[in-house]
């Protein structure tokens, strides 16, 4: 079998199982798999940049805030519904990360992750700062009849689970497509060799960008998506732990790898979600499978499978 | 000889015990299955799922949150528990999180099946958290003292029975403020949300007593000094009001006295920014002789009711307001009685409305919203209660305290009519 078919087989196995388990999951685990998609989006988004192009941002959680406000605060003012709310969401996050990518750009390295951590504290204050319009740090709800999309309830659990979803596989297929073609090679090539990459003609700048803005967009979508499917919006999405969250995600399940970003949500929800019912340090717990697994496997979970097991993943 | 009178001893309870099983195995096993079933639901335990602040921003409240549940519970239980039924509390961290807030409700309903789920403090992670209380159709009583609830941004499920709003409490405070401080008042609040309420409610009910507010000077939540701000505080000002929170109040308040000397005006302040903070803690000494809202006074007073002194027992506060354990583990008492009137309100919700599990949930809710006078009482020790069934919001004395000798002294109580404000909302008007 060839490895395009055997990479398809299973990621498109991946989501026909997630569709199965729809019907299969008892209660908590089906609405937890809703959120843990939802984040494995954002933190797809965030692979993009860190995983694929090399770049280690520290304020994706503006991206995310972007998509999350875009879509809420359309809903709650302008009285938008889901839809186009949802494209002003991702529209929000892709003019953001194209200024915020355009200015970030001009530095590497660490002056990177300080310039993205300064931008995304300065959203999250922009946040505060229009309290009267956002309500600041308390955030508001999007309210169950605001979020009817075409007919169709996303608060009903299976209509959330099933939205999840979709969200989810549009992330992780384009993602799929694009690692496979040739803007996807570039900004592979650029994480392995900046220098040589430019050497051989290629507009460095304009491919960083380029990730900087789909990363950005997909973050957004994420953010939106969340927003509508759990009913509220509000600024500690914006706050730098929500940055540091898919940084995580990714680093647990293997930064560039297509299924990294989905394992490493799943393994962390579930490590705070058991390690929180025996100790109150169940952020000690995080911190130390962390660095246990970045000791030992150091690519993370599906960078350790593909080192070992399968070296066709992408 | 005693060896074996016990051996022979613990042989026959064995039997008898054997005995009795299969007894009443054998009747279990001759009743039709609804009775078995309707036999477990009388002796299971009524679960609350208790969303705790145990981590982040919220663990100081949390402690004593905790504290003032399991003391409820505890009470409750010996008093033979609710319906016959024992209360067990189903404790999970949300780390001060609303997204965790969401999720730790969710597995309330979903995995530990709780019949409803109670005691959330900060706005955000209720606010976070209702949606999904409210399609999960979980009653959800939160201990919050956000206008959240009475504004109508929130929905049937979500009631807060134990503790007052911040736009009641902050409306009441205008006319002792203006009467005995002074009518120039100067604004200082941390620029978000909670700070941004004190301004809007404030300033109106101040202007409703004939006052005004000359200067609102809000201050950035990433601010660790404030010298820079007290020049702004205008020169006739008469009382300056403050609601700082968080580890940078002991700066403020520091600054505050270095900047103004031993010629100040009238001070009034939140307890808030200082709650589970002694108040004899140095640094604090320029507050002697301010003015401090209190929801429930810290300090023991010389008219105590037998209420608070049974509840200050109960949790384990001394007449200081500290465990009686560590004098230095300050508790959140302005605050915290809210979860021992929450849970008993849920107690008396549940027996009204003869609750026997979760199909009786909108019952529960219904026989909430009925409510309206609770008096002073063990189950009320703050102090007596109108609950507004319609707004799902509970209202009730304020306190006004004066520091005076290291200690919190009582100067003022408000009457409840001086905390009520028109309807927002009618929650009743919604399906269940």
């Amino acid at each position: 079998m060839s490895d395009l078919r055997k990479t398809l087989g299973l990621h498109v196995g991946l989501l026909l199982v997630l569709l199965a388990l729809n019907w299969l999951l008892p209660a908590y685990h089906h609405g937890n798999l809703a959120r843990i998609m939802v984040l494995a989006s954002y933190a797809i988004g965030y692979n993009v940049l860190f995983g694929y192009t090399g770049l280690l941002s520290l304020g994706h959680a503006m991206f995310f805030a972007a998509g999350m406000y875009g879509m809420g605060l359309t809903v709650r003012h302008l009285g938008w519904s889901p839809a186009p709310a949802v494209l002003a969401g991702v529209g929000a996050g892709l003019v953001l990360s194209l200024v915020v990518g355009f200015l970030a750009l001009r530095t590497t390295g660490v002056a990177f992750m300080i310039v993205t951590l300064m931008f995304a504290q300065a959203v999250f204050l922009t946040v505060l700062y229009f309290g009267e319009y956002t309500r600041g740090d308390e955030g508001f709800v999007i309210q169950q009849v605001d979020r009817i999309l075409l007919g169709i309830d996303l608060t009903d659990p299976n209509n959330r689970y099933l939205a999840a979803l979709l969200v989810f596989a549009i992330c992780l297929l384009a993602t799929f497509w694009l690692v496979r073609h040739r803007f996807g090679k570039t900004i592979i090539a650029i994480r392995e060799n900046e220098d040589r990459t430019r050497m051989l003609g290629y507009d460095v700048f304009r491919h960083k960008l380029g990730a900087v803005v789909i990363s950005g967009s997909i973050s957004a979508l994420a953010g939106a998506t969340y927003g509508l499917l759990f009913g509220y919006a509000g600024a500690t999405f914006a706050s730098v732990q929500y940055s540091i969250f898919p940084l995580l995600w990714v680093l647990l399940g293997g930064a560039g790898t297509i299924l990294g970003p989905f394992v490493g949500t799943l393994f962390m929800f579930y490590l705070i979600d058991l390690s929180s019912e025996i100790t109150t340090a169940y952020m000690l717990i995080a911190g130390v499978t962390l660095v246990l697994l970045t000791l030992f496997a150091p690519q993370g979970l599906m960078g350790e499978v593909r080192a070992r097991l399968f070296r066709w993943l992408p | 000889m005693s060896n074996r009178k016990e051996f022979s001893n613990s042989r026959r309870k064995a039997l008898k015990t054997i005995g009795l099983g299969a007894g009443s195995a054998a009747v279990g096993a001759s009743l039709p299955l609804w009775a078995r079933y309707a036999e477990a639901q009388s002796s299971a335990p009524i679960k609350v799922g208790f969303q705790a602040h145990k981590t982040g921003i919220g663990a100081a409240y949390g402690r004593w949150y905790e504290r003032t549940t399991n003391a409820a519970a505890k009470v409750i239980n010996d008093a033979g528990g609710i319906n016959g039924r024992p209360l067990e509390i189903v404790l999970e961290d949300d780390g001060t999180d609303p997204k965790r807030g969401a999720e730790v409700v969710e597995k309330f309903a979903t995995q530990h099946e709780c019949d409803v789920a109670y005691g959330t403090l900060f706005s955000h992670v209720v606010i976070g958290s209702a949606p999904r209380a409210g399609e999960l159709k979980l009653p959800y009583f939160v201990v919050s003292e956000g206008h959240h609830v009475a504004s109508g941004m929130l929905n049937r499920y979500t009631l807060q029975p134990g503790i007052t709003d911040v736009k009641s409490q902050v409306a009441a405070m205008a006319p002792f403020v203006s009467d005995n401080l002074g009518k120039k008042v100067t604004m200082i609040f941390p620029d978000f949300a909670f700070g941004h309420d004190h301004r809007d409610f404030f300033s109106a009910a101040i202007e409703a007593q004939g006052g005004e507010v000359v200067a609102k000077i809000a201050i950035p939540p990433t601010e660790s000094s404030f010298t820079k701000y007290f020049p702004k505080i205008p020169r006739d000002t008469e009382v300056i009001y403050h609601v700082m929170v968080g580890p940078a109040v002991l700066t403020f308040v520091k600054e505050l006295g270095e900047f103004f000397g031993p010629s100040r005006p009238e001070i009034f302040g939140f307890i808030d920014s200082l709650e589970a903070v002694d108040i004899n803690s140095p640094g604090l000494e320029f507050l002697d002789g301010t003015y401090f809202w209190e929801g429930n006074p810290r300090y023991a007073q010389d008219n105590q009711s037998e209420f608070d002194k049974a509840y200050r027992a109960a949790v384990g506060v001394d007449n200081n307001g500290a465990s009686v354990s560590d004098p230095t583990d300050v508790s959140t008492y302005a605050h915290m009685f809210g979860c021992w009137e929450t849970l008993h309100v849920i107690k008396a919700g549940m027996e009204a409305s003869g609750y026997s599990g979760a199909g009786d949930r909108a019952k529960l809710i219904e026989a909430v919203e009925a409510m309206s006078d609770l008096p002073h009482s063990h189950a009320h020790p703050q102090g007596a209660k109108l609950f507004n069934g319609k707004t799902h919001q509970v209202f009730g004395h304020q306190y006004i305290t004066r520091v005076t000798d290291g200690k919190l002294k009582l100067a003022h109580t408000t009457s409840i009519e001086d905390t009520l404000y028109p309807d927002e909302v009618d929650y009743t008007t919604q399906a269940f």
